[in-house]
């Protein structure tokens, strides 16, 4: 290995310290005694004891995972339909532009997709609250999901699909026992996407949640404008954890598959 | 003791396991089958053969139901199946790539086909320890597809699509993943399955050698259409045109003009100045009719003096050897410019050989050694 130069490690600590000083510094004064957020006045893990107390930030928590959970599961299955008929269904009349439509969202503001998904709303008279946020989050998340799906489909070997047919498979069948467990991955990261992109969003749930229902993130929003608690950097704090843990667990895991995959190619070019 | 010769083609009473009649099929503007009659009888391990791009992997998907033609029809065993779907037909195929399905083990790969009906489950059981042991995989029942060799893979791919007893199978290009060595030992295995389970094979390669090792009879295709349909012996000796005398093997064409010199005897003449060549043809040629004459390299025999009694008789002079290492090939230049391929088998050491490159060699063959053909 090379020793690292005097002009690599500068950038990389500047890099790092660019990309982590904010969050370093949130998470410190999550334990800071003071109420004062720019005080430091010693140690404490008082806010957080206070958080758990604060029955309208668990409310809004509550509220965003179920919003997430919904929406990323629904987006799924829509984006994956729509990922398989753009990849799968061959020429049909409109396929250029139903593709072009799929992937609007994308590109287009979300002050835009919020502003016209509260028109629609109010349109049709549906009150705001979780229903609508779900909704709203489902709309935009499931392009998402049928871009990661529908690459995924087009590296899949077709006749894997054909082989499933010729041993007596139907069409869907085919879907559920080979293609499904195959792309699952695919599948699975672009839930994760969509949950993602459904928790941390706050444009298009600030249109879409109403009096009953408010998420995490707007919750947040709101309370900094009153100025910053220290209570808002321990729940900081607390989600920068979660995700930090199932990042790292979710490269564990794609590392070791890799791993034992490799292991077990190399047993069968040894027993061959 | 006569032994009866497995030749149902030859029997008019025998009615074809599968006869594509006048199938074209078209993908927009090109043809990639053309006005195709093809009949296959049951129990046959039947080729098609020919370069990529000739179609014979659309005829192989039109049987497995993933194409349907653009004209004519195809019957199974008297039925016309376009309408039936992939997965209602007693056809199963063998993928190029395999396809084991990935998430599987070796025996749920297997398994796979059968389940799909409603077979009790013990009799799936014993089904696919039939197909384990029949390919040789027991051991490797609980594996998945990424945990054994290509070898294994292929015979995986073999035993599912076995499975199901099919009245036909496809295999396409089904060992050309597979390195020389183990190719030549699969052949014979394809073989020996094919005669145990009596099932009906339609191979579709493009591996001449391959080809003639393990089929009964042989289609040699070329843009869509299918040249000659034979056994490979009548495929090799008998070619029925320059394209497949060309295809098969290797091949001296001599192109001249013909004149007839006895009933079914013709002289050749080709190189103007040079005596003529002379052959034995069935079929006829008109005095001045445009002629190819195709003679197989080891039909020729070279040697430092001309031997007295040949039919044809020509000196020349060694331009090229290729040492194959059981084989020889001397590329000899004829006077006229015409080069000469004569193989000869090393029954000695290198060393011994009699000519060497600029030598002067006298090449012969007998009139009945070549194959006069029109085009």
């Amino acid at each position: 290995m090379n020793r690292l130069s005097w002009f690599n490690v500068t950038s990389l600590t500047l890099g790092f310290a660019f990309l982590y000083l904010p969050m370093v510094i949130l998470i410190i004064y999550s334990f800071n005694e003071s109420k004062l957020v720019t005080v430091w006045a010693g140690f404490s893990t008082r806010w957080y004891g206070e958080l758990i107390q604060n029955e309208a930030f668990l409310d809004a928590a509550w509220v965003t995972i179920k919003v997430a959970v919904t929406s990323s599961t629904l987006a799924t299955v829509l984006g994956t339909m729509a990922a398989y008929v753009l990849v799968r269904g061959g020429r049909f009349l409109g396929r250029t532009l139903f593709s072009g439509m799929i992937y609007a969202p994308l590109v287009m503001p979300e002050v835009i997709t919020g502003l016209s998904l509260l028109l629609l709303f109010i349109g049709i008279g549906l009150d705001r609250g979780v229903l609508t946020i779900v909704l709203a989050h489902t709309t935009f998340s499931m392009c998402y999901v049928s871009v990661v799906v529908s690459s995924r489909l087009m590296t899949f070997d077709r006749s894997l699909e054909e082989a499933a047919l010729d041993l007596g498979c139907s069409g869907f069948d085919a879907f559920r026992l080979v293609t499904l467990p195959i792309i699952a991955p695919a599948v699975i990261s672009g839930w994760l996407l969509a949950f993602t992109l459904s928790l941390d969003d706050l444009v298009i749930a600030s249109f879409t949640a109403g009096p009953s229902a408010t998420t995490l993130p707007i919750k947040i929003f709101s309370a900094v404008r009153l100025g910053v608690s220290p209570e808002i950097n321990a729940l900081s704090t607390i989600m920068i954890g979660i995700v930090t843990v199932g990042v790292i667990s979710a490269s564990l895991v794609s590392k070791q598959n890799s791993l034992r995959q490799q292991r077990d190619e190399q047993a069968a070019a040894r027993t061959a | 003791m006569t032994q009866t010769v497995f030749a149902p083609w030859d029997d008019p009473s025998k009615k074809p396991l599968i006869r594509f009649d006048c199938v074209t099929k078209r993908f927009g503007d090109f043809v990639a089958i053309d006005d195709l009659s093809l009949d296959i009888f049951e129990q046959e391990f039947f080729a098609l053969l020919g370069p990529s791009g000739c179609g014979k992997t659309t005829m192989m998907r039109m049987l497995a139901g993933f194409e349907a033609p653009t004209e004519g029809k195809i019957e199974l065993a008297g039925q016309d199946i376009a309408p039936v779907p992939p997965n209602k037909r007693a056809v199963n195929m063998m993928f190029q790539s395999y396809a084991l399905f990935p998430h599987l083990s070796v025996y749920e790969n297997i398994a796979f086909g059968l389940r799909r009906g409603d077979m009790p489950k013990n009799d799936i059981d014993d089904r696919v320890g039939e197909m384990l042991k029949l390919t040789r995989l027991e051991k490797f029942a609980r594996r998945k597809p990424h945990q054994i060799s290509g070898g294994q893979r292929q015979r995986v791919a073999l035993a599912r699509s076995l499975a199901k007893a099919p009245k036909l199978l496809l295999l396409d290009e089904p060992l050309g993943a597979l390195d020389a060595k183990l190719r030549q030992a699969t052949q014979f295995e394809l073989m020996d399955i094919q005669e145990k389970t009596g099932t009906t094979f339609v191979i579709v390669t493009h591996d001449q050698e391959e080809a003639m090792t393990v089929a009964s009879r042989v289609a040699v295709m070329d843009e869509g259409r299918v040249i000659q349909v034979a056994t490979p012996e009548r495929i090799y000796e008998a070619p029925n045109s320059v394209y497949v005398a060309d295809f098969i093997g290797d091949v001296n064409i001599i192109k001249g003009t013909a004149k007839p010199s006895g009933s079914d005897r013709y002289e050749i003449l080709h190189t103007d100045g040079q005596p003529p060549f002379s052959a034995v043809s069935e079929t006829s040629f008109s005095e001045g009719q445009t002629c190819h004459l195709a003679i197989r390299p080891e039909k020729v025999s070279i040697s430092a003096d001309r031997t007295a009694d040949a039919d044809n008789a020509v000196q020349g002079k060694v331009l090229d050897i290729a040492y194959l290492g059981n084989l020889s090939t001397y590329y000899v230049e004829l006077p006229g410019g015409q080069v000469i391929k004569a193989q000869t088998a090393n029954t000695r050491r290198v060393s011994r050989r009699g000519f060497t490159w600029e030598d002067s060699v006298w090449l012969s063959w007998t009139a009945t050694a070549g194959v006069l053909l029109a085009e």
